[in-house]
């Protein structure tokens, strides 16, 4: 059964994007996939919760596409969790409105994985620091799936970010069309400068 | 010789020297200067200038130079939109001005055909005095000092007809009909009709096509050997190729010249070949006004003193009239039509080659044509001391309630603001701090003034006419601004807009709910009530200052202006089909207004976003609790 995504971009500089431009790009266009720019449709922050709502449960899957910003998101990002993610709607014992959809982050960071390792700067693995999402996903019902990390953004040529969308592209298209897997998958690590 | 052209160039420079600047000095502009100082060296004065019809002859070069000159500064395009008033303007100042002083002529009992002769002859006006005194007074950009310079134009084509029907007119036998006239070349005559019409377009054809193909190789190439002096000799050469091109096939060099400047007009050697040209055209043209004035021989002046006055007169008010006369009939602004009127009223440089070509032909007997010489060369003296009044005179006209004429403009940008008062300049201060080229009409002589101090580019004009818009770009433009005060002027615009330039995004101030209501449906791209944002933003502060905290403050009035904005939207679109359920809806919003603030209270959304909420929260876990205690007593 076609899978519906939604996927939620979070980037406050677009023009100054290039890894998560390229992963945009990648996304646009493909039947059955929702991209939603909210620093676009939020220049104020103003979230209009009751749209957001109806978009999620509209939709299936939902992804968090943004750079990592200080091991987390941008701020709208945060603020779209803090309102649209209500008690009583996303959690608690009414809220099971996200019950069963199935929520995937997609992020682009500056720093190898190296220096994701527990010998480099970072110390934790960005799947560690996507701690608080997979903690949100669960609370709120949702399947927590393997995330899609594009490391060392600064060193990636054109050649390899244009492969790494077009895994991303693959990536979405296979959760459309296939009832995303039940089984954990290992995390789907890009990797930079290869 | 050598010396002898040194001398007499010694003596010309010393007279330009020292007149010039003393003539700027006391207001009386450089033309003046010129012819005064031609005087004083010429054979009624000092006596130190010898021959001064030779060195006008050559002097007259710098007439050509002048319009090549002219020519760089029009594009091709801009040509073209002044095809109206060069042959409207143009055709009837030539025709009516020729008609008028063949019927003094005849008054005066002359021949018909000599005084039709002098119409025509006198007819043309001075361009190298007219554009000179506007360039001066940096006139040349206005309505008045185009229109001047669209009749100009057309008079230099029709100095070629008139060349061929002057012969026409003859009274007596021809003096010397074998010499040939100051333009035409001696081989064209020779051809049939039709082949000098075809030597006439193919010489336009070489003119346009070489400065189309092969000039700016050649000048590149040029350019690439860095010899400043060698670009200069090509710039010169290409100017006297034309000269002499044109004066093989009969054609006025003006023109030629002219020609080839429009051609090169958008080449990237543009301001390259300005600068080279320019100080030999000031030069040349100093020259020619010296020679004229150093050529008016006041010894036939001073046998009939006033019959040379009167004609003077005569001639000036005869040529400032007609022109008057049809500025007032095509409604032009009146400091305007003054300008074209006087800066026009003199007799031009082609009359001395066309008297001395109606000798030859003996349209006229020497003494006349000799008569005509100073009156020309008189009335040319004439212009720079009318121009003395010009100024306080347009300055009356202009206050006397017709608005002045409007600034041309160059397009520079993607975006037009119409209105650059308070509000028009925080959308343009914004747009030009991100670096927009942003081109600025508004039609308060004031704030234009105060605003070009600092640096601004302000252009004085009714944005609600369309060929003022089109000069502004809005027909290139991405965005028009509508930001004008007063709701008749912000409608007559968005509407011009919406017709003339439906390309461009139209972004329109509106006075209150109902005028936005309007120019949605007038079809403008996005409306803001001018005093909507203002109004909030003291709401919030309102807000504040009774103990609400400023982030809730602040986003209670986010979340008005959201609501707001959606019943505007919402209303607009009813209010269209005029079946009574605009004024239903009207009252539905005011009730769903109402029935808003309500649920903002009971759910505290308009300060407290429900994701912030604790409430339900707290009221859930203490369920929890009270569930776990009776599970543990149970």
């Amino acid at each position: 059964m076609t899978q519906r995504i939604l996927v939620l971009l979070a980037h406050p500089a677009r023009r100054r994007s290039r890894a998560n431009a390229a992963l945009r790009r990648a996304a646009e266009g493909i039947a059955d996939v929702t991209l939603h720019d909210l620093y676009e449709a939020y220049p104020d922050f103003l979230i209009d919760v009751d749209r957001e709502q109806a978009l999620l449960l509209r939709h299936d899957v939902i992804v968090f596409q943004h750079p990592v910003y200080w091991y987390s998101c941008p701020a709208i990002l945060k603020e779209w969790q803090d309102l649209v993610l209500e008690h009583g709607f996303a959690y608690g014992r009414a809220g099971t409105a996200l019950a069963g959809k199935a929520l995937l982050s997609a992020v682009t960071a500056g720093g190898s994985e190296p220096a994701y390792g527990p010998e480099g700067l970072n110390r934790h693995s960005l799947v560690e620091f996507l701690r608080p999402f997979e903690a949100t996903a669960r609370l709120c019902r949702m399947r927590w799936l393997p995330p899609f990390i594009l490391h060392g953004t600064h060193l990636l040529d054109e050649a390899a970010l244009a492969r790494h969308a077009t895994a991303y592209r693959a990536l979405l298209e296979g959760l459309r069309d296939g009832p995303a897997g039940a089984r954990p998958a290992p995390p789907q690590h890009a990797h930079g400068g290869a | 010789m050598g010396g002898g052209l040194l001398a007499e160039a010694f003596v010309y420079l010393c007279a330009a020297v020292a007149a010039v600047p003393i003539a700027r000095r006391l207001g009386l502009g450089s033309v003046l200067g010129y012819l005064l100082a031609g005087v004083a060296i010429g054979p009624h004065g000092l006596r130190l200038a010898g021959e001064p019809e030779r060195v006008m002859h050559f002097a007259e070069f710098g007439v050509v130079m002048m319009l090549f000159l002219v020519g760089l500064e029009l594009r091709p395009a801009r040509l073209w939109a002044m095809r109206g008033p060069v042959l409207g303007a143009g055709g009837l100042q030539v025709g009516l001005t020729a008609l008028a002083i063949a019927g003094i002529g005849l008054a005066f009992g002359f021949d018909w055909r000599m005084a039709l002769a002098a119409g025509l002859i006198l007819a043309m006006s001075s361009t190298a005095i007219a554009l000179q005194i506007l360039a001066e007074r940096g006139l040349l950009r206005t309505g008045g000092g185009e229109t001047s310079f669209a009749v100009l134009l057309f008079q230099d084509v029709a100095v070629i007809p008139i060349l061929t029907v002057l012969p026409l007119l003859a009274v007596a036998p021809a003096a010397g009909a074998e010499a040939a006239h100051g333009h035409g070349g001696g081989w064209i005559d020779s051809l049939p009709p039709w082949g000098q019409a075809l030597a006439v377009l193919g010489a336009v054809a070489a003119v346009v096509l070489g400065g189309r193909l092969l000039t700016r190789p050649a000048f590149r190439m040029i350019a690439e050997t860095r010899l400043r002096e060698i670009f200069t000799a090509s710039a010169l050469l290409l100017v006297v190729g034309i000269t002499l091109l044109m004066q093989a096939v009969g054609l006025s060099p003006a023109l030629g010249a002219f020609l080839a400047g429009v051609v090169l007009a958008d080449s990237e050697f543009r301001h390259e070949l300005e600068s080279d040209i320019e100080p030999f055209k000031g030069l040349l043209l100093g020259l020619f006004f010296l020679s004229v004035g150093a050529g008016i021989d006041f010894a036939q002046v001073a046998e009939a003193p006033l019959t040379v006055a009167g004609l003077v007169l005569l001639l000036v008010a005869v040529k400032a009239a007609v022109l008057a006369g049809l500025g007032l009939a095509a409604r032009r602004p009146r400091p305007e039509v003054l300008l074209t009127a006087m800066v026009l009223s003199q007799g031009g440089e082609f009359a001395f080659v066309l008297l001395a070509f109606s000798v030859q032909n003996g349209v006229m007997p020497p003494a006349e044509a000799s008569l005509l010489v100073s009156v020309v060369a008189l009335s040319m003296a004439v212009t720079p001391l009318l121009m003395l009044g010009h100024g306080r005179l347009a300055d009356r006209l202009a206050s006397a309630a017709l608005p002045p004429e409007p600034d041309a403009i160059e397009p520079q940008g993607s975006v037009v603001i119409a209105g650059f008062g308070r509000f028009g300049q925080i959308v343009g201060r914004l747009l030009l701090a991100q670096g927009h080229a942003v081109t600025v009409l508004d039609h308060d002589m004031e704030t234009i003034e105060q605003l070009r101090r600092f640096g601004f580019r302000v252009f004085y004009g009714d944005a609600s006419r369309p060929e003022l818009l089109h000069a502004a770009g809005a027909g290139e433009a991405a965005l028009v601004v509508v930001a004008t005060d007063a709701k008749e002027t912000t409608d007559s615009i968005v509407g011009t807009v919406r017709r003339h330039f439906p390309q461009a995004q139209l972004l329109a101030r509106a006075t209150d709910r109902v005028h936005a209501y309007e120019l949605m449906e007038a079809g403008a791209h996005l409306v803001v009530r001018e005093t909507f944002g203002s109004a909030l933003e003291m709401g919030v502060e309102a807000l504040r200052r009774l103990g609400m905290p400023a982030y809730e403050a602040e986003r209670a009035g986010r979340i008005f202006r959201r609501h707001d904005l959606r019943v505007l939207e919402r209303l607009a679109a009813l209010r269209g089909s005029d079946d009574g359920s605009y004024s239903l809806a009207m009252r539905e919003a005011s009730e769903q207004l109402v029935a808003v603030l309500e649920r903002d209270r009971a759910r505290g959304r308009t300060a407290l976003d429900d994701g912030w909420d604790t409430g339900s929260l707290v009221e859930e876990a203490r369920q929890r609790a009270a569930e776990r205690d009776a599970a543990a007593s149970g």
